[in-house]
């Protein structure tokens, strides 16, 4: 299944609706990277809330489409992580290290919005 | 009485269990007979051997007599239920009071020892009769002891299953103390059962209250070992991937040592040194700043 991708100003917002095969999941990946560059967007939000199971290459894919994102100039936050997922994650040593993650949707444009004001603040 | 005494000591005709209940029934009434003495001479036995320390001389009194009787009737009827129930009865008062394993199975076999002392006494004459006596005297006695010890321990298990489970109910409260910041007190031994809990509670708490900060306080925790260590990294990067950054305050210096003796990598973990700092650096965070209301008024 075809995961979603929304521009909304700055920003690219991808919502998972449901389980990703490992192909999807690699054709979301290269989508986000290149969106990225063609809207010359600022920032990435992916939303996994409704994933109730996160394997390792799932994690490494969306760690990868953080670290290829910031690349490209946008910042990446991984929105909606459930408290279940979140403690299967670190007992498998799945930590997403270096990849900023938020509660949910609203938390993660606030982290982008005020990424973005510090970035204009800097110069 | 004289007619029951007398069957037993005509062997001959009568199958072995129906000799074994006539000289019950004759050890039985001798026990009822000498009730008082036997009892006064154990009550002197118990306080001889500083058993009970915990209990006044009258208690110990009293309850030598209702452990007698219910001794007696056990010996007589050869049903434990009512010595077993007595026994459940006894370790719910004695326990709370400091009544230690080795005292109360002490008491028993010094019952064992003052009973078997006066049939030697009874039957010196007869060593024929006095062993088939204590043939018949002995299993039961030890069956006694037995059910009395196991009932003590079994109610001490029960009492502290039960404290066990209070402890874990009690002790893994998540405070909100503002707006989006959290606080979590942890008091006594975590084991791994603990920590679990604790993180999932934890973890459902952030979701349910939006937080974004979250102080962790483990000045109540005396000691810790690598795994909870572990656990406790575990959690705060669990709360991390919710979105949430986890304030560590409160490590004794005892913890710290065995922290960094064990090697385990706290690196990733932000620590103040206690509740007061980790609240301030937490307000910090989320953009609070808490001035005097002197300060406050010119603005």
């Amino acid at each position: 299944m075809e995961v979603p991708i929304l521009k909304q100003g700055d920003y690219l917002i991808a919502s998972i609706q449901s389980a990703l095969t490992d192909a999807d999941l690699s054709q979301l990946r290269e989508a986000l990277v290149e969106r990225v560059g063609r809207f010359r967007s600022r920032g990435v939000i992916v939303d996994v809330t409704a994933l109730d199971v996160m394997d390792s290459f799932a994690v490494r894919t969306l760690r990868d489409i953080a670290h290829m994102a910031r690349l490209r100039g946008a910042e990446t936050v991984i929105v909606g992580i459930q408290p279940e997922v979140a403690f299967a994650m670190v007992q498998l040593g799945l930590t997403l290290k270096g990849v900023a993650t938020a509660l949910d949707l609203e938390e993660g444009l606030i982290f982008l919005n005020r990424r973005g004001k510090e970035r204009v603040d800097r110069g | 009485m004289t007619a029951k005494e007398a069957n037993p000591s005509q062997p001959g005709g009568k199958s072995r269990t129906e000799d074994t209940a006539a000289l019950l029934r004759e050890l039985v009434a001798h026990l009822r007979q000498n009730r008082t003495q036997l009892r006064e001479e154990w009550a002197r036995r118990i306080t001889q051997a500083k058993l009970l320390t915990a209990m006044t001389e009258e208690e110990i009194f009293a309850e030598a007599t209702s452990v007698y009787d219910n001794y007696v009737e056990a010996l007589e009827t050869g049903t434990f239920e009512a010595l077993q129930a007595y026994a459940r009865n006894l370790s719910e008062r004695i326990i709370p009071r400091g009544v230690e394993t080795h005292e109360v199975v002490g008491i028993v076999l010094l019952l064992r020892d003052v009973l078997a002392r006066s049939l030697f006494a009874k039957y010196h004459e007869d060593f024929d009769k006095l062993n088939r006596i204590l043939d018949a005297y002995e299993p039961a006695a030890n069956r006694i002891a037995n059910t009395v010890a196991v009932g003590f321990v079994q109610e001490r298990e029960r009492i502290i299953r039960q404290q066990q489970e209070a402890i874990r109910e009690l002790s893994t409260p998540v405070l909100q103390v503002r707006e989006r910041l959290l606080i979590l007190p942890i008091i006594g031994v975590i084991d791994p059962q603990r920590a679990r809990q604790l993180t999932e509670q934890l973890l459902r708490a952030i979701r349910a209250n939006r937080a974004k900060v979250v102080v962790i306080d483990i000045t109540g925790v005396a000691a810790m070992d690598s795994n909870v260590a572990n656990h406790l990294v575990q959690t705060v990067e669990a709360a991390r991937l919710l979105g949430a950054t986890v304030i560590v305050t409160g490590l004794s210096p005892e913890i710290a040592q065995t922290l960094v003796t064990i090697g385990v990598d706290l690196s990733e973990m932000a620590t103040v040194g206690d509740l007061q700092g980790g609240i301030e650096e937490a307000e910090r965070l989320l953009g609070y700043k808490v001035v005097p209301q002197a300060e406050a008024q010119p603005a």
